[in-house]
């Protein structure tokens, strides 16, 4: 009888203890201290985006839109090659691919932006996510090179069928009413994708897509199509990518070839190299803080490639862990500076 | 006879290039049967798994579930359909605490679907498979880092995964190698009580004793092609058998 009772007494701990450790963000709620641990980083985030463009003069603030958008697209890459395993260097795609439809519908239809921008989003996934569906079978490099071909290969089409307005590109789109709707629409772009994907990925599907990434021969012993659950993390990354290229045709006014420019490949390497792989908002701060240092370096004129460069082998060999690692890890020590 | 078979392979061959890694193989496993199979290193079993389960296409041959036929299926597809192995280099999703890696069968269509479509409450669920499994004796093993798992409970997370699809045949590749004479102790046991949980079983294993205190009808494999077949004590006096383990007399090089 005692032993029974003591079992009961066992299995009630066993459970609490399994309570305690599955609900560990809900004792943040038992003081204030533990409550500003959990917000303090995150309102620091949202309120800094929130009132940096009023801080900044005419140029800057267009700067902060195209930062922005690249901001958009190291987190779409980011998602892909941390949370999926597929390293995908068609972020110009996205970019061109939202921002022709939208540029095409604008011209054609003559709708306006605040239309065109939503279509343009889910459509150019649904293009991007097709096009990319036969590749997904390949893994690591194979996957980056054929990746990194469709925006070349799209621009040659252009060029070579002398489509959508060939090497001159359509001009004369509809623009935002004013400055401030150009930044708002981005930063809260920016600010609603990021808190999205810090979700989703925590989220049954993103653990899915987790577990493809570290071992996805039990992905499939586990019943699960992992072409269709690849298809579906490309489709939500390639809605964030073509969101920018829809809204940079529409910031410009214009869209044309260069939307496929590899910058829109490259840089968000860059970031996230500099931000930190795998934590999402590291991404976001690299291609904020890229994107203006590129502008400011201006000055230097050829210089700038070389002072840029500098600056990316500086991190990489003296950080390698990226910025948002190291603020974390040391936002941490701080938190349990005084238990010590 | 065939009729009554819940898998049954039929003369089933996989060469890589130049190498017969399975030629002509066939067997039938009854509802509630536990099979042993068990053979040199390098005599196909894993092939054997990897063409009943999909992973592999087979050249020739067929294999049947239920009598349907399910050869050059997709792997999640023979899953779905109630099959399911263990691998015998266990690779968890490293990140993930132990009863997280369950979350991933959990959200497969086959267990979908017998839920009605809801989900619920899948922790829950995979905490409930764990404890069925051997994780309960410290309560703190199921919320570790799957990555510092010892490989006892290692080989339990794959076992796990298996029952958290509801299989009705389980095909195990070595889950006993590696582990001591207790750990496989304890899990003896847990393999019986699969079995009169009604679930058909392949054992592909080294540890010939453990193995014979489980199954009693096994296949012994020899460069691909089926050596003999019959109760453990039949099988082991022929000396065939024997030669492919141990080698033959005057047979020297």
């Amino acid at each position: 009888m005692g032993k029974e009772l003591n079992q009961q007494e066992r299995r009630k701990e066993r459970l609490d203890r399994g309570i305690k450790v599955r609900t560990e963000g809900l004792y943040a709620l038992l003081s204030w201290r533990e409550m500003s641990y959990l917000l303090l980083p995150r309102m620091v985030l949202i309120l800094g985006l929130l009132f940096i463009p009023l801080l900044l003069d005419m140029y800057w603030q267009r700067v902060l839109c195209v930062a922005g958008v690249y901001a958009l697209l190291a987190l779409s890459f980011d998602f892909l090659a941390e949370f999926v395993g597929l390293v995908c260097l068609g972020g110009a795609f996205f970019i061109g691919s939202g921002g022709y439809i939208a540029g095409l519908l604008n011209h054609w239809m003559g709708w306006s932006p605040f239309l065109t921008i939503p279509i343009a989003t889910v459509a150019g996934a649904g293009v991007s996510t097709l096009v990319l569906l036969p590749c997904l079978r390949l893994r690591g490099i194979y996957f980056a090179i054929i990746s990194f071909m469709f925006p070349l290969l799209t621009v040659y089409v252009i060029i070579a069928l002398n489509i959508f307005g060939g090497t001159e590109g359509i001009t004369a789109l509809a623009t935002f009413p004013n400055i401030w709707v150009d930044q708002y629409l981005i930063l809260g772009a920016v600010i609603l994708s990021l808190f999205v994907m810090r979700r989703l990925v925590n989220e049954d599907f993103g653990l899915i897509l987790r577990s493809i990434k570290d071992n996805d021969q039990a992905v499939k012993a586990s019943g699960i199509s992992i072409t269709v659950y690849k298809a579906k993390a490309v489709f939500i990354a390639s809605l964030i990518g073509c969101f920018g290229g829809a809204y940079l045709c529409h910031l410009y006014g214009w869209v044309g070839i260069s939307q496929f420019t590899m910058d829109f490949s490259i840089l968000p390497i860059a970031a996230t190299v500099m931000g930190g792989m795998g934590t999402l908002v590291g991404p976001v701060l690299g291609a904020l803080i890229l994107t203006p240092m590129s502008e400011a370096l201006r000055g230097f004129g050829q210089l700038r490639v070389v002072l840029y460069c500098l600056i990316l082998i500086g991190f990489i060999v003296y950080k390698p862990e990226g910025l948002m690692n190291y603020l974390k890890r040391k936002f941490h020590q701080f938190e349990h500076w005084e238990e010590v | 006879m065939s009729g009554e078979a819940l898998l049954r392979v039929n003369q089933i061959s996989k060469s890589f290039g130049g190498v017969q890694a399975v030629i002509d193989l066939s067997l039938q496993l009854g509802q509630g049967d536990i099979l042993g199979v068990i053979g040199p290193n390098g005599s196909g079993k894993t092939t054997l798994v990897n063409l009943i389960t999909g992973f592999v296409k087979p050249n020739r041959g067929e294999v049947y579930f239920k009598d349907k036929k399910i050869t050059g299926f997709a792997p999640h597809k023979i899953v779905d359909l109630g099959v399911t192995r263990t691998f015998q280099i266990m690779r968890p999703y490293h990140s993930l605490p132990a009863f997280k890696n369950l979350i991933v069968p959990l959200n497969s269509p086959r267990i979908r679907r017998t839920r009605g479509g809801k989900l619920g409450d899948n922790d829950g669920v995979a905490i409930d498979i764990l404890e069925e499994i051997g994780f309960e004796r410290d309560a703190y093993v199921p919320y570790k880092i799957a990555s510092s798992l010892p490989l006892g409970y290692l080989k339990r997370l794959e076992l796990a995964r298996c029952l958290a699809l509801q299989p009705e045949v389980i095909i195990c590749d070595e889950i006993f190698s590696g582990l001591s004479m207790s750990e496989i102790g304890t899990m003896i046991p847990l393999i019986e009580k699969l079995q009169m949980d009604g679930i058909s079983i392949i054992m592909i294993e080294h540890r010939l004793r453990e193995l014979f205190r489980l199954v009693n009808r096994v296949i012994v494999m020899n460069f691909g092609s089926k050596l003999a077949e019959g109760s453990p004590e039949a099988v082991m006096a022929k000396p065939e058998v024997r030669g492919a383990y141990l080698g033959t007399e005057g047979e020297l090089c």
